[in-house]
This record gives structure tokens, C-alpha cells and sequence, in this order.
């Protein structure tokens, strides 16, 4: 029987925190499970949910003059995230989405705290791709993993609840969020008793935007959707994995605290609804605000 | 407040006490004496004073020494189990008697093995008139299966994401069905289903052991799963521990931590040969006829996604682990080592029938229970069930 261990409530739970209250936020008494903490016979760093702290630091390494001088990436509002279990919940886009692993590395070069990202379980299918994918903080989106993350280890965990329906948008529909899946990270958010903190990006729509879809190609591959992008048009092949060098703005956004308890069998539907639909419209406001403000797609 | 737990099947721990029965100890049915389970649990329940009447059953001859249980040859299906059960009143049923290494028979026998000699022991032991009042079954962590919409750590109610196709993980599922029955239908008894994973250690071979003794270990390219032991020595202790504390309810048994399939070889000092992801039983398929290698279909899947489940349950119950998975493989390889250098640790052993019998049962021997209590009254009983049965 998981006994919900004893916890510090957040101060205020009806109102958004603000920065001071969450710089306030008391300190845990009892100090979670530290998944990268390994047994003695181990030969390798690859911890309980398969990340690889070397490996992170050697694509931290290789991914920081792309972070700085490619997508010269600005922050805003980092210091919103609070200490302790945290769920992260950004837009999501590009053909193949340049936006994750922009987050993962400045939240882990500016926090230093790791992150692990959720995704479609698509990714563990493929060879290879699927190995690295999970040694560098990617799982499958299972709820067990969420919550085992969020409620017994206090992690931070990155989520796109648009799935791939997000990064599957053409160019005319750039910046306009699709719906949040069943709004199931929500749901998630509350059992684990973790904010949900809504993450706005601008410049991933323009690093590879999708002219048109295949979807007969992407039938007869297996994949879940397969784009024409611009990219491809100037590279060839190789635009599959070359980004324009957009501007990326990130926006961290007020935590949002649900007022219920964690652990519960079930939450009221509407209520799960309503958060996850609040959620959305606070992104694509952010995104409308950060867009009318954006004076060139490459220089911000 | 209500936590997902809580739709536990049935409760943690019992503590009522253990209805007396006809003198106090524990008298203990284990199938599959002859497999290696249920060989170590008899050895370690001899050595148990509380422990009057252990009676094994097999259809093979056990193979390791015993001195005072009681081994009892059946067919696969058990069909004269609940004779046996009424006549030696036995209050424990310890089911070891599970195949689940597909490559060691047929499927055909491994059903009649698995799901019908289950459902014979349950009918046997859910008779009005039933002395039985704790089960351990011993199952595996197979039934969870492996696809890529797993969770990284399967809790005891996880449901598996794909349904089961290979025989042997539909077998071991309508194991647990009934095992679920049995224990909806008989409140009063204590089941426990204990999950356990790929078990590694000295003396136990099995399809994964056999993989990491070649010396290219396989692997599939581009894939890297992660994988969980629990050392042979920990399976026994986990048995006996259900055993001796009355635990109920379904218990995920295995070492922490999942370590990479790479690492896994790294630690055996072995490298890997890597087959093609896809098409695999292609190639696997000739080699297998060919006796090069010998992996079942079941560990296609486990090597491209391997498994994870949560053994924290059974550690709230009390149980304190000897081995992690790593320090499992550790174990083993090194084990392995000096098989390699000495050969068996122990000679060989072998049954044989009169032997025992005369051991058991001959005036002549001198003998030694642990309890010497009420042991006139008690010997003869147990000693007539089984001329009965």
C-alpha cells in the first residue's frame, strides 16, 4: 500500500503563485529517493528509468553552441519552477520537434536539476534512436512513470500534451495549440500533488515548418505522420535533421496548484477539463503576446 | 483516503493466528519437488521445527537430497490431488510446480502442467472439508509481458499493455485467473501469487542464464532493453518468507534496479553479438534447429524492450532483499567462474526409491525430527496418508 508520505503543503493552493511566495516555499522534511543513486556492482551510470547522467553531459556539451549561437535561446521566468516534483507543459512543434530538447538543456544547464521528458512510446520502437532517446531523459508516456516521478522522486518532468498532433502542423496553422489530449496530465498533476508549470515557446514552428503531409507515405512507413518540410526543400534529405536558425523565446508561466488532494482514486472530470482547458488558453495567450511583440522571426 | 493500492484483491498480511490443526505444526504440500524450487523450499522446510508433514509432489524424481519429505510421484495434471490433500490434511499449499521456460517442453504439456494441474490443486484444496488455509504460487513476472507502451516499473495492478500471444504467458495468465478465483472464492485463505523475474544465480539455468554463459552474449542491434534478476537465493527466501508470515495478496519479487542488456554482458565479462531487429526469428529460427542457440520467441520482445517491475511492495511486507539485480549477476558470473574451474559444486544426486523408503520408514533407522514433542502420534499418521495415496 503506497502510505502517502507526509508533505509540505504549498502556502497558498487557490492562487498562482507568484515569484516571491514560490521562492518561500518551505523545504521538504523527508528527502525522496534520488533515482541516480545506484548500487555499488553497477558498470554504468544508467539509472532507474534508464538516463545516463555521463551521457546527458557529453549532448549537453555537443548541444551547447546549437542552444547559444543557433537558436541563441532566451529564457523568461525560470525562477517560477518550483523546487520539488514539478510537471512541465509547453507547446510543442516543428516536424521534428526542436522544442524538447531546447527545454531539457536549459532547464538542466540553468536549474541543474535533470528533467526527464515524456513522449509517444513511437520513439522506443525505433533502433538506436529509441536507445538514445531514453538514456537522455526520454520515457514513455505511461502515468505510472508520471506520478512515479512527480510524487516519489520530486523530479521535474516535461510533457507536450498536444502529442503529435502538435509537431504535426503545417505551416498556415503555426502557433495555434491544438486540443490537450483528454487532458490527462492534468489528471496526473493532481494524484502526484505537483503544480503544473505552463511553459510558452516561440521560434520552433519557424525552425522546420511543415509545408504538407503525407499521410499514405506515413501509412506505409508506420509513422505518425510524415512531413514535407521547408528544410527539406533547401537541404535535401539532410533537412530532416537541419533546423533554420529561429529565434527561440521561452516563457515560463505562473505554476498553476489544483485544490485537491493527491492520491485520490478519481478527480471530477470537468474539473480535469476545466484546469486543462484554463492551461491551454494561459499558453496560447502567452504565445499571442509573445508573437505581437516578436518584431523578426531570426533575431526575436 | 483511498489510494490506487487499495484495490489490492485481497489484504497485506494476516495475522490471525493459524487454525491449530491436528497437532500444531505446519504440515506443507509442495509441487514440483523435483524442479528446483520446490527441491530448495523442502530442504529449508526440514530444517523448520515447526514443521511436522512436508509432502512433495512431481512428476520427476527430486533432485536434490531430502530426509524427511515425503515425495509422491503424479501424473502432469495431478488428477489424485485431492485424495492426497484430504489424506495428509495438509493446511499449506506451496505451488512451485509453474513452468515458465517455454523452451523446456511442448506447449501442449506445459498447458496440461501449468493450467490444468492449477486447476486441479485449487479444486483439490477448495473442498468443503478443505484443511488448506495458505497457498503460494509461484509465478512470474512474464504475465506483465513486454511492448513498448510499458511502464518503466510495473506495479502488482498494472495491467499488461498487449494482450498475451505466446503460449506461455497465456498459460501462466489462466494461472492467475485461477489463483484470483480461488482465493475470491476462500476468503479464509491466505494466497499468495508471487511474481518473480528473470531469476539468475549458481545452480538455476534458464533461457537467459543460457544467453549470458555463450561467448557472443545476443542482443538485437540498435536496441539496448533493461532487465531485472533476482538471485536464486532470494526466490527461496521469498517463499519461505510468504510462508512463514501468512502473506496474502499479489507480490512483485525482484532485485532493484534494471540494469542495460549491454551492461548485463559487460558484468558477465561477455560482448554481445547483435542480431537484426527486425526479422529476427529468421535468423534466431535455423539457428535454434541448428542448437547454436536456444531463445525462445517470448524473448524477442524482452530483448528489444525488456521489463521493470516494483518490488516495493513486498518490501513494506518485510521482506529485505540479499541481492540487487546487479549484485545478482555478480553472483552468478562468479559462480559460473568456478563451476567452470572445479565442475558441480556438489555430486550429483539421485532418487532413489527404495533408499529413501527405507530412510523414511525402517524400523531399523534411528531418527532425529527437530520436534520431538508429539512425534509418536504424528509419524504414523502422515506415514499412512502416503501408503493411502
Amino acid at each position: 500500500m503506497a502510505e502517502p508520505e507526509p508533505r509540505s503543503e504549498p502556502p497558498d493552493r487557490n492562487l498562482d503563485l507568484d515569484l516571491d511566495q514560490a521562492a518561500h516555499l518551505p523545504a521538504r522534511r523527508d528527502p525522496k529517493p534520488n533515482p541516480d543513486d545506484l548500487d555499488a556492482s553497477r558498470m554504468s551510470d544508467v539509472n532507474e528509468w534508464g538516463r545516463s547522467e555521463n551521457m546527458r553531459a557529453l549532448v549537453r556539451r555537443l548541444y551547447e553552441p546549437i542552444y547559444k549561437h543557433w537558436f541563441r535561446v532566451e529564457w523568461e521566468g525560470l525562477e517560477k519552477i518550483p523546487p520539488g516534483g514539478a510537471l512541465l507543459v509547453a507547446n510543442h512543434a516543428g516536424a521534428v520537434p526542436s522544442d524538447a530538447p531546447a527545454i531539457m538543456h536549459g532547464i538542466e544547464t540553468e536549474l541543474g536539476r535533470p528533467i526527464y521528458g515524456l513522449a509517444d512510446n513511437f520513439f522506443r520502437k525505433l533502433p538506436v534512436v529509441g536507445t538514445y532517446w531514453n538514456r537522455l531523459g526520454g520515457l514513455p508516456a505511461h502515468p505510472d512513470n508520471a506520478y512515479r516521478l512527480l510524487r516519489e522522486q520530486d523530479q521535474l518532468v516535461l510533457v507536450f500534451p498536444e502529442g503529435t498532433k502538435g509537431p504535426a502542423k503545417t505551416w498556415d496553422e503555426r502557433y495555434k495549440l491544438r486540443r490537450f489530449g483528454r487532458g490527462g496530465f492534468v489528471e496526473i498533476a493532481m494524484r502526484a500533488g505537483v503544480p503544473v508549470v505552463p511553459i510558452a515557446l516561440v521560434g520552433a514552428e519557424e525552425s522546420m515548418p511543415i509545408l504538407v503531409r503525407l499521410p499514405s507515405l506515413a501509412k506505409a512507413f508506420g509513422l505518425p505522420y510524415m512531413p514535407v518540410t521547408a528544410n527539406m526543400l533547401v537541404a535535401g534529405p539532410l533537412g530532416a535533421v537541419a533546423y533554420f536558425p529561429a529565434k527561440f523565446k521561452i516563457k515560463v508561466l505562473d505554476p498553476v496548484y489544483f485544490d485537491v488532494e493527491p492520491d485520490l482514486e478519481r478527480y471530477s472530470r470537468s474539473k480535469i477539463m476545466d484546469e486543462s482547458e484554463a492551461i491551454r488558453d494561459k499558453i496560447q495567450s502567452a504565445l499571442y503576446e509573445m508573437l505581437r511583440n516578436r518584431r523578426s522571426v531570426w533575431f526575436g | 483516503m483511498s489510494t490506487r493500492d487499495d484495490q489490492m484483491d485481497y489484504p497485506l498480511v494476516r495475522t490471525e493466528p493459524r487454525k491449530s490443526g491436528t497437532s500444531g505444526g505446519r504440515r506443507v504440500l509442495v509441487t514440483g519437488l523435483g524442479t528446483f524450487w520446490g527441491g530448495r523450499v523442502a530442504q529449508a522446510l526440514e530444517a523448520d521445527p515447526d514443521v511436522d508433514v512436508i509432502v512433495g509432489l512431481d512428476v520427476f524424481e527430486p533432485t536434490v537430497e531430502l530426509e524427511r519429505t515425503e515425495y509422491v510421484r503424479v501424473d502432469a495434471n495431478y488428477s489424485i490431488l485431492s485424495r492426497i490433500v484430504r489424506a495428509t490434511q495438509v493446511d499449506t499449499i506451496i505451488h512451485t510446480f509453474l513452468v515458465v521456460d517455454p523452451t523446456m517442453m511442448s506447449t501442449r504439456s506445459m498447458h496440461e502442467i501449468n493450467v490444468i494441474g492449477t486447476m486441479n490443486l485449487f479444486a483439490a484444496a477448495s473442498t468443503p472439508d478443505s484443511t488448506v488455509r495458505d497457498v503460494i504460487v509461484k509465478s512470474s513476472t512474464m504475465v506483465y509481458g513486454s511492448a513498448p507502451e510499458d511502464p518503466t516499473w510495473f506495479t502488482e495492478d498494472s495491467p499488461r499493455s498487449r494482450r498475451a500471444t505466446q503460449p506461455i504467458e497465456r498459460s501462466l495468465e489462466a494461472v492467475e485467473g485461477y489463483v484470483r478465483d480461488f482465493a475470491e472464492d476462500n476468503p479464509h485463505v491466505n494466497v499468495a501469487l508471487m511474481r518473480f523475474s528473470n531469476v539468475v544465480g549458481a545452480e538455476i539455468e534458464t533461457p537467459l542464464t543460457r544467453l549470458l554463459q555463450a561467448p557472443l552474449v545476443p542482443s538485437l542491434a540498435g536496441f539496448d532493453p533493461r532487465f531485472q534478476f533476482v538471485h536464486e537465493r532470494d526466490v527461496v527466501r521469498a517463499l519461505l518468507f510468504a510462508f512463514d508470515h501468512h502473506i496474502a495478496g499479489i507480490y512483485n519479487v525482484a532485485g532493484d534496479e534494471q540494469i542495460p542488456w549491454s551492461e548485463v554482458a559487460r558484468l558477465c565479462g561477455r560482448r554481445t553479438l547483435p542480431f537484426p531487429p527486425y526479422g529476427t526469428s529468421l535468423i534466431a529460427g535455423p539457428l535454434r534447429r541448428l542448437g547454436l542457440l536456444n531463445l525462445p520467441d517470448e524473448y524477442e520482445m524482452l530483448l528489444k524492450y525488456g521489463r521493470g517491475v516494483d518490488n516495493s511492495k513486498f518490501k513494506r511486507a518485510g521482506f529485505e532483499y540479499l541481492y540487487s539485480s546487479a549484485e545478482a549477476v555478480e553472483e552468478f558470473i562468479e559462480s559460473l567462474r568456478l563451476r567452470r574451474t572445479i565442475g558441480a559444486h556438489r555430486p550429483a544426486y539421485r532418487y532413489e526409491r527404495d533408499v529413501e523408503q527405507f530412510f523414511r520408514h525402517s524400523p531399523a533407522v534411528v531418527r532425529e525430527r527437530p520436534t520431538r514433542d508429539s512425534e509418536a502420534t504424528r509419524t504414523p499418521r502422515s506415514a499412512g496418508g502416503y501408503e493411502e495415496a
